[in-house]
């Protein structure tokens, strides 16, 4: 087997990013909560959070522009659906939360239980969703 | 410090959405179908995201008991495996399913522009503020 270089050390570039936002900034690098947090109007420490985001933004495009690697520049699901696709992600990251990261990484590195069936769960129900789109319907 | 943190942590995590693919719907959706012709590629995303921070956590952080600039290290403040915990997991699960996107890699590859992507990621801000209501709804 072939070992997935990129991807291996795509993840340990977020595990860095991760680390050094818990240990510099006692704060968890969790997309979902860091974003969703931004719209409550009680929340004191916004400017970390932009500042967060908007470098990411930024080192998504550096990393596609030297590196040559590919940001999509367009996705095959219609607009509609992804409009779906997106409010379930938002509804169901700030019900549970968390995602990919916030529960993925950073939870499940700290052997948080809740973060451990998080994860279970939304891989899971993930692959079942796919399963019966592109093999069911 | 906290903002230069931040500015560093934040180029990190794009720059790794990018160079770990979790960018591209079509890799996520290869690697979630398992009955497909299986890309198991985006499981090394997380070997490499958890060997890294896993052994950070445990060494640096949890023995320090709190951040370097002496803020709590702001984790572990719920520890029960509730309702919403499932239901909300599940939600994400099949918006995740459905498009290939969570929100990291929406946010780093938001300087793409793409009309669809500034949609998916219109509707997950509606979703953040809708959470609430929902949230008391369930027990």
């Amino acid at each position: 087997m072939e070992i997935p270089w990129l991807a291996l050390l795509g993840g340990a570039l977020l595990g860095a990013s991760a680390s050094l936002l818990l240990l510099f900034s006692g704060q968890v690098a969790g997309i979902s909560g860091i974003a969703s947090r931004l719209l409550r109007r009680t929340q004191a420490d916004k400017a970390w959070r932009i500042i967060f985001l908007a470098a990411m933004v930024l080192g998504g495009a550096v990393a596609a522009n030297t590196l040559n690697l590919a940001i999509p520049t367009e996705y095959d699901a219609p607009y509609w659906l992804l409009a779906i696709a997106g409010l379930l992600v938002g509804l169901g990251t700030a019900i549970g939360n968390g995602c990919t990261s916030g529960h993925g990484i950073c939870g499940m590195g700290r052997g948080s239980v809740r973060s451990i069936v998080a994860t279970g769960t939304f891989m899971l129900v993930a692959a079942l969703t796919v399963f019966i789109i592109r093999h069911l319907l | 410090m906290v903002y230069v943190v931040s500015l560093i942590a934040g180029l990190l995590f794009g720059v790794g959405m990018v160079i770990s693919g979790m960018v591209l719907p079509d890799k996520v959706l290869a690697f979630l179908d398992i009955a497909g012709e299986w890309d198991m590629s985006l499981a090394f995303v997380m070997g490499g995201a958890l060997g890294v921070f896993a052994p950070c956590y445990w060494w640096l952080i949890k023995p320090r008991g709190k951040a370097i600039n002496d803020q709590a290290v702001n984790a572990n403040s719920n520890l029960q495996v509730d309702s919403r915990l499932i239901i909300g997991a599940s939600l994400f699960g099949i918006g995740w399913g459905v498009a290939g996107i969570c929100p990291g890699p929406a946010f780093a590859s938001l300087s793409a522009m793409n009309p669809g992507l500034l949609i998916f990621i219109a509707f997950m801000l509606v979703g953040f503020l809708l959470a609430p209501v929902i949230n008391r709804q369930i027990k």
